[in-house]
Parts: C-alpha cells; sequence; structure tokens
C-alpha cells in the first residue's frame, strides 16, 4: 500500500556523498532500475515476492483470498511492534523486553479491570501508563548510565518475565488471569483492538488496517517531520548529532516510549481477541521483531533503514510461518524451514542492494 | 553534555501525570457485570490438620514459566502440605540439567523427601541416586512413568501418555472422527508426542500432527486456520493443552471449518467452552491429584511406612475424560482453579 510514499530518507549515512552530489556523473548515469534497487526495501520486497510466488506455487490454498487475509493477520500481530522496533534501530539502539512487555501490558489491563471490577476501558488506559512508563525507564536508564541498549533491555526483560509471572500469580492466584469477557467495556475495546470484518466475502482483522496505518504515519514522521531527522542524526553518529543541536536524550527516550505504545498496542489486541493472558507468554518474540525489522533493510548499527522495508519484513515472517503450514511440509522441519528462508530472504535482499549499488 | 538530559526528561512527567488523572477519574467507572465481585468466595479444599512432626519437602518439577498447568499441580502439593503439617520448598525448571541442580540443592538442604518430575530421565538419574544415598525417599510425579522404578524411587503419580492417547484414540472412533489433527504446542517435548502418538496407535481414521509456537497465542491462532484452510477433510481438531483448545476454537470459526475441538488437560475457562459445546470433550490427568498424592505419599512413607501402589505399580491419575454429561459435577472446583 504504502509504497508510493517513498521519498529519500532525509539523512542516510552510507554511501558516502561529496559535497558536489548534484554534479557526481555517477550517479546521474545510474539508471532508474539500479536507483530504485539501490532503496533499502526493495530488497526485502523482491525477497518477499519471491517468497509469495514459491508459496502460491507450493500451496494451492494459499491462493484464495481468506488464506492471505489470516497472513496478513499473523504478519499483523508481528508487525504492529516491528515499526517502533525499527524506528528504535534506526535510531541506534534495540529493545530486548520487546517481547514480554506486550504481555505485561496485557495482564496489566485485566488484572487492574477484574480485580477492582472496573470498566474494561480503565484497565486499557492503566495498561497504557504502565507500557510508556517501562519505555520511558528504558530510555532514561540508557541515557543516564550510558550502559548499552543490549545490557538496558536485556535487565528489563528478565525483570519483566519475572514481574508477569510473580505479580500475576500474587493477585490472581493462578499464573493466568480472569476471563474478562462479561465486563463492561469489553464489548467496545474488542471492536477497536481486535474485530474483523468482511470485504469481498473476506473476513479481515482490524490489526492488518491498524498496521498499515501506523506503518504510513511513521514513514510520514520518519521521512517528512524534524523529529524523523533526528532520529536518522542520533542513530547515525550520537555526538556529531548533539554537536548540531539535536535532542539526543529526548530522541532516544521517545523511541523507547515508543516501542512502549506499540507493546500497549499489540498486548491490547492478545487481551480482547483471547479474553485471557498466561503470564509466560511473549518470550522470543523479541527477536522475531528485530529480524523482521533486519530482514526489512534496518541495519544492526542504526543510521540506516525504511519502515517499508520492515512492514515487508514482518509480512515475510508471517507469510513464511503460514506458507509451511500451507504446503503441508513436515511439521518436524518447521523451525528449521523458517531459518532457512530467512537467511535466505536476507540475503537475497542483501545481493540486490550489492548488485544495485556496484557500478 | 548531560545538561540536555534533565529538562528533556522531565517532559515526560506531566503525559504520566495527565495519564494517571485520567485513569483515576475514569474509576468512578466500575464494571456492573464480570470481574472479581462476582465471583464468589470458595474455599480451598481443606481435610482437617495433621499433628506429626513438621516435615520439609521439595517437589523440583520441568514447569516453564507461567504454565497453568503446573499451578495446579503446585496447588495440590500445597494444600496437602498444609493439611500434613510439611513445609513445601517448590522450585522447578524447563531445563533437564537446572532441575537436576534443584534437586540437588533440596539434598543439600536435607529436607526429608523429594518429589521430581522425570521429563528427561537420563539427566535426573544420578542426582536422584544421591538423593537414594543421602537415604531422601524420592516419588515421581507426573511423568517418568517407564522409568521411576529402575531409579529405585518409591512411588509413582501420574498419567501414562500413551495409555491417555490411546484412550482419546478410542474417544475420537466413538464420536466419528475421520481426519483429525494433532497440534503440538511444544516441538520436541517427549511427552507430547507420546499422546500423539497414542492418539495414531487407536484412532482408526487419518491423523495429522502441526506444531505450533505455544508462547504466541496470535501465531498458534493463524497456524490453526492455515492448517483448516489448507484441509477441510479435518472434522477434529486434538489440542494437548487446555490453552491451545480455545485458541483452535477460534481458528475454527475463522476457517470456516466444520471441525470439532477436544484436548487434553483442563483449566477453568476451559469448562465453560466444555458447558457451552464449543469444546466436546477434555482428558484431565488430575494435576491436582498429581501434586496432593506425591507430597501426601511422602508423609504416609514417614509416618506409617506405607506405599502407595504396594511399591511395584504407578498409582495412575488419569485418564479421565470430562464432557456435557459430567461438566457440571467439575464446574465448581475449576472456578477455583484447582481443577
Amino acid at each position: 500500500m504504502s509504497m508510493t510514499q517513498q521519498a529519500e530518507p532525509a539523512v542516510t549515512s552510507p554511501p558516502v556523498s561529496g559535497p558536489g552530489k548534484e554534479k557526481d556523473g555517477r550517479t546521474q548515469q545510474r539508471s532508474l532500475v539500479l536507483r530504485l534497487l539501490a532503496r533499502p526495501e526493495v530488497g526485502v520486497f523482491l525477497g518477499a515476492l519471491a517468497i509469495l510466488v514459491f508459496f502460491l506455487i507450493m500451496a494451492p490454498t494459499l491462493r484464495q483470498g481468506s488464506s492471505m487475509s489470516t497472513v496478513l493477520y499473523q504478519s499483523s500481530t508481528i508487525g504492529i511492534m516491528v515499526l517502533p522496533v525499527a524506528l528504535l534501530m534506526i535510531g541506534g539502539e534495540f529493545d530486548l523486553s520487546s517481547g514480554v512487555a506486550p504481555v505485561a501490558s496485557a495482564l496489566t489491563a485485566s488484572m487492574t479491570a477484574f480485580e477492582l471490577t472496573l470498566n474494561v476501558w480503565v484497565g486499557v488506559i492503566a495498561a497504557l501508563v504502565v507500557s510508556l512508563a517501562i519505555g520511558f525507564f528504558n530510555g532514561w536508564l540508557l541515557v543516564k548510565t550510558g550502559l548499552p541498549s543490549f545490557l538496558v533491555t536485556l535487565g528489563t526483560f528478565m525483570g519483566l518475565q519475572g514481574v508477569n509471572l510473580a505479580v500475576t500469580k500474587l493477585v490472581t492466584g493462578n499464573v493466568a488471569t480472569d476471563d474478562i469477557s462479561d465486563m463492561d467495556g469489553f464489548d467496545q475495546a474488542k471492536a477497536l483492538f481486535a474485530s474483523s470484518f468482511d470485504v469481498g466475502g473476506v473476513n479481515v482483522k482490524v490489526t492488518v488496517l491498524w498496521w498499515l496505518a501506523f506503518a504510513a504515519l511513521a514513514t510520514w514522521v520518519l521521512l517528512r517531520t524534524k523529529y524523523g531527522n533526528w532520529i536518522f542524526a542520533v542513530g547515525g553518529n550520537k555526538d556529531s548529532a548533539r554537536a548540531v543541536g539535536v535532542p539526543v536524550n529526548f530522541t532516544k527516550i521517545s523511541l523507547f516510549v515508543l516501542v512502549g505504545f506499540g507493546a500497549w498496542f499489540v498486548g491490547m489486541h492478545n487481551l480482547f481477541q483471547y479474553n485471557t493472558v498466561q503470564s509466560g507468554e511473549g518470550v522470543g518474540n523479541e527477536l522475531i521483531y528485530i529480524a523482521a525489522a533486519v530482514v526489512g533493510g534496518c541495519l544492526l548499527t542504526g543510521g540506516y533503514g525504511t519502515i517499508i522495508g520492515p512492514v515487508f519484513g514482518a509480512f515475510m515472517f508471517g507469510l513464511v510461518q503460514l506458507g509451511i503450514v500451507y504446503a503441508t511440509w513436515n511439521p518436524d522441519w518447521f523451525k528449521t524451514f523458517l531459518g532457512v528462508m530467512l537467511v535466505g530472504a536476507t540475503l537475497v535482499n542483501l545481493w540486490v542492494r550489492k548488485q544495485a549499488t556496484r557500478r | 553534555m548531560d545538561r540536555s538530559s534533565h529538562p528533556r526528561s522531565r517532559r515526560f512527567a506531566p503525559v504520566i501525570a495527565v495519564a494517571a488523572a485520567a485513569a483515576l477519574t475514569l474509576a468512578g467507572c466500575s464494571s456492573s457485570s464480570g470481574g472479581k465481585k462476582s465471583e464468589e468466595g470458595a474455599a480451598n479444599a481443606s481435610a482437617g490438620k495433621a499433628t506429626t512432626p513438621r516435615m520439609t519437602v521439595a517437589l523440583v518439577t520441568h514447569q516453564a514459566p507461567g504454565d497453568t498447568f503446573w499451578d495446579t499441580v503446585r496447588k495440590g502439593a500445597e494444600a496437602a502440605a498444609a493439611k500434613d503439617n510439611i513445609k513445601l520448598i517448590y522450585s522447578a525448571d524447563p531445563n533437564a540439567g537446572n532441575q537436576a541442580n534443584l534437586v540437588q540443592t533440596a539434598i543439600d538442604q536435607k529436607v526429608d523427601g523429594i518429589a521430581v518430575t522425570l521429563a528427561k530421565p537420563d539427566a535426573m538419574k544420578g542426582v536422584i541416586g544421591k538423593a537414594d544415598k543421602a537415604g531422601i525417599p524420592v516419588v515421581g510425579l507426573n511423568s517418568g512413568l517407564s522409568d521411576w522404578k529402575q531409579f529405585n524411587m518409591l512411588e509413582f503419580f501420574g498419567q501414562d501418555e500413551s495409555v491417555a492417547g490411546e484412550a482419546f484414540g478410542k474417544k475420537l472412533n466413538e464420536v466419528g472422527a475421520k481426519h483429525a489433527l494433532c497440534v503440538i504446542q511444544e516441538q520436541g517435548n517427549v511427552g507430547l508426542t507420546q499422546r500423539c502418538d497414542g492418539v495414531e496407535k487407536t484412532f482408526d481414521g487419518k491423523l495429522d500432527v502441526q506444531n505450533v509456537n505455544g508462547a504466541d497465542k496470535p501465531s498458534v491462532k493463524s497456524t490453526l486456520t492455515a492448517k483448516l484452510k489448507q484441509d477441510s477433510s479435518i472434522d477434529y481438531v486434538v489440542t494437548l493443552g487446555a490453552p491451545f483448545a480455545l485458541t483452535a476454537v477460534q481458528s475454527v470459526s475463522d476457517a470456516g471449518s466444520k471441525a470439532k475441538v477436544a484436548t487434553f488437560d483442563l483449566n477453568k475457562e476451559l469448562i465453560q467452552a466444555v458447558k457451552s459445546g464449543d469444546i466436546q470433550f477434555a482428558v484431565d490427568q488430575q494435576p491436582y491429584l498429581q501434586g496432593y498424592l506425591a507430597v501426601d505419599g511422602l508423609w504416609l512413607y514417614k509416618n506409617n511406612g506405607n506405599y502407595s501402589g504396594g511399591g511395584e505399580q504407578p498409582v495412575l491419575t488419569g485418564p479421565a475424560f470430562v464432557d456435557k454429561s459430567n461438566v457440571d459435577k467439575i464446574a465448581e472446583f475449576a472456578a477455583k482453579g484447582t481443577r
């Protein structure tokens, strides 16, 4: 969808372009195709396309509209979280607590509403506060201590895992929350976070729309606003960014808060789709989010990347996970297929970019 | 350089304050239905209290964090401990090496008895031998049916996963299933694989197996939806844990499939689903009973020299079937989270 909204990122570090960029004959002569291929999201687009064609051939069921809708749903629950994770990575940091953070959020909402017998929306807002606070804490600790984000968020990841379990057990007496589907406000909240509607006989989940809307918004912010420039700048080179007046600490902290927002949204979807939450869920998802962003062309070192790339990255994850099922391959090999296809897709992505940037 | 950090981070304070204030304002609106208030305060099972001297028992399982099944086992063990004047030390780790270390710490603490699961028997063999040498009685529960006797353990409480699977397969024949899907939520788990194998052994129809990522509900849901769409001849979905059965019900409706859902193991929400007809039946291995009997068995051995199962045979806690015909009896206990 948002293919049309692309524009050159305002600040991209990798290709060193001298002051005479306009007059550099080399860039002028490169064909449109090559210039297109050099964009970070084109590689992943071609990779996703290749896998899509492959599975369309291998798995006849995937050709139905309803199957594609299932794939899009799977991609969207990954994809909504990948967006802030990708922004954070462009900003030079990453967040290992992003896998269990949605579970923490869903647990907060569910327990607040149930234990105090309040309208479900009170729980939803309490969860938002907690999620944003977790994000803020990550960012604040990072800029205060100067520790690498790997360490800070690893700590939060483990801490949250324990808190999720212990607090749930302490409050509810069980390790899963109680069913809140008969409480006031549940239906409205479900309509917002977990409803679905029919388009031409195909059932589409609302998360797919949210995913694309958030992606469009994130693309606009990244490419068209001052804040977007700040993200590229702090990810590219923190010290020079600070030297030219970019509020580095604000940018980094706010990016972590954005991840908190994403965690809240995904957590609310999980709660209102499934009515209860198990406190041990979510572990391992952080790596899927990071992988989808990397497959989508975001560098692990920061300062480079797009939003459309990670959108395709998340789509590729959803597609491979379900394509294997549609193709009825031996389930024992499930994870192996997943790993091979992902590394393969990333290599295609890399190769395309290399071909394009080489003269 | 740090000068910018302070005023910037302070910008968040008002945001959080506003959000908190909004939450408090909303706190005025309470829910008229559901919630804690609608739950009746039901007392836990209790059966008087033993006056025997206080003893210490360690229960060491391979529970993964946050698993509802193991929480029920633990509750059974706690109930027995409270009744028998036992101090219960509970610990768990899904990693076999770590679990063996936890048993070692129990030996170091010179406990009066150890109850342990044998999900990966080979890794536990050495440390159970040590407990034996130290004169600490060890009982097995849940998994390890084929190994507990060789390890010179006192007694065993649990379900034979293969037997349960076979019973499940027979039940599928009874209800007229033709093509079933066995859903494994944790790839490589021996007990879960045994269940599917058991079903396959007695089930006359065709059985497919599907692995799903149990740690991620949306992924479970869409994987099952995909599978049901891919093969519309599937008429029964067999899940191996209660939470996955409830997700499978959503998948069935999403895929527009006519498949019915049945499962191993129970929880509170599942009982409701059996009542409403969303789930056809569940095989119950009675986790509460496993925890309870393991601890109580150790108490009986110490205080009266008893051997449950005569020291020769395991004490089977399952498979018991729960379906519409008997669900009401169980529902009142399940509401407390102990069934």
